[in-house]
């Protein structure tokens, strides 16, 4: 008897709630859960994609964003998701976010400690902040959530809680979510 | 396609071995940690272009079986050099298990072995008794991801609970 392959189709296991990070409309009718690493290139390539689907289709898509760093491959990424959670305690998460992805080669401490700087916040408050560690379990939970609902790499999208299992050229993003618009 | 008496099941014993494990060569095997849910991670090949590579993977997620106190065991038929620069490259720190010489010879034993020559991509958790208690087998090009494993060893641990109130 041969054993049955088995795969199945991932679901997002946590909902989004108020502990999220969201750009764009409560009510939108379709929703993108990303789980990124701010070092990874691959959601480098996807963040102009995304950037633009948000754009194109401002009244019908919102955006999620959830860290999921690979730390063993990443040795940046923690500390831009701890400095990027430090940056949304004072309002300012996707102003991180954007830097983060903007310049992906220099998540290094004195050029991230200038980049928080760039968008106005004291380099010296979160660096203190990042040092203790203070973000790690938040960081974590995001993790932990993102290999529970079936998150095996970066980027991984869930939209509207199904696992996005294609690319993240603009042509194939604006077709998922149109798609999804219509079922909703 | 895979073995065909298919992958070793639940209930089943675990079969016994050591095989020598990147870094160092030293002989590592499940029977060294009884007691402890150990993870057996089947996988073909060290740099197999999944993306989101599996046991890269299952580095950054160890600290979550570790909370199970599971040992986690990566097997593939490479060599022990060919682990210990894979290991480096993604810094993986676990054991990767050498199934080289005879070749294939374990991942055969657990019904994890393709006729083309690779270890399936294959998951087995075997319970601190020694028995098989979770399996699971993917498309080679399938990263299984870690849910399978948490959600076994979760019924590890409860079952345990159970048992000893």
């Amino acid at each position: 008897m041969t054993t049955p392959l088995q795969v199945t189709t991932a679901r997002l296991r946590i909902p989004v709630t108020e502990r999220d990070h969201v750009r764009g409309p409560a009510d939108a009718p379709v929703t993108i859960v990303e789980y990124g690493d701010f070092q990874c290139r691959f959601c480098g390539a996807a963040y102009p994609n995304l950037t633009e689907v948000l754009r194109q289709r401002a009244d019908t898509v919102r955006l999620a964003y959830r860290h999921f760093p690979i730390t063993n491959v990443h040795p940046y990424a923690e500390s831009a998701a701890e400095t990027a959670e430090a940056a949304a305690a004072r309002g300012r998460f996707w102003e991180m976010y954007d830097w983060l992805y903007q310049h992906q080669d220099q998540l290094d401490p004195v050029h991230l400690s200038l980049g928080v700087e760039q968008i106005g916040l004291s380099p010296e408050e979160i660096a203190a902040e990042v040092g203790r560690q203070d973000y790690a379990d938040r960081v974590r939970q995001d993790f932990v959530g993102g290999i529970r609902s079936g998150v095996n790499g970066t980027p991984t999208l869930f939209v509207n809680d199904v696992r996005h299992d294609g690319g993240y050229d603009l042509a194939e993003l604006l077709a998922v979510v149109d798609a999804a618009t219509d079922d909703g | 396609m895979s073995d065909p008496n298919g992958l070793i099941t639940p209930g089943q014993a675990a079969p016994g071995f050591t095989l020598p494990a990147a870094p160092d060569g030293r002989e590592v095997g499940p029977g060294q940690f009884r007691g402890r849910p150990v993870v057996l991670a089947f996988y073909p090949a060290d740099w197999s272009p999944v993306c989101g590579e599996q046991m890269t993977l299952y580095q950054a997620a160890l600290p979550e079986l570790e909370r199970y106190d599971a040992v986690l065991l990566g097997i593939s038929v490479d060599s022990v050099y060919s682990h210990r620069a894979f290991a480096e490259s993604r810094g993986i720190r676990f054991p990767l298990l050498a199934d080289f010489e005879p070749k294939g010879e374990v991942s055969r034993r657990y019904g994890a072995y393709a006729p083309h020559g690779q270890s399936d991509r294959a998951l087995v958790v075997i319970g601190p008794d020694g028995r098989v208690a979770w399996s699971h087998l993917s498309p080679p090009e399938v990263n299984p991801g870690v849910d399978g494993i948490l959600d076994a060893l979760e019924r590890l641990d409860s079952d345990r609970r159970v048992s000893a109130g």
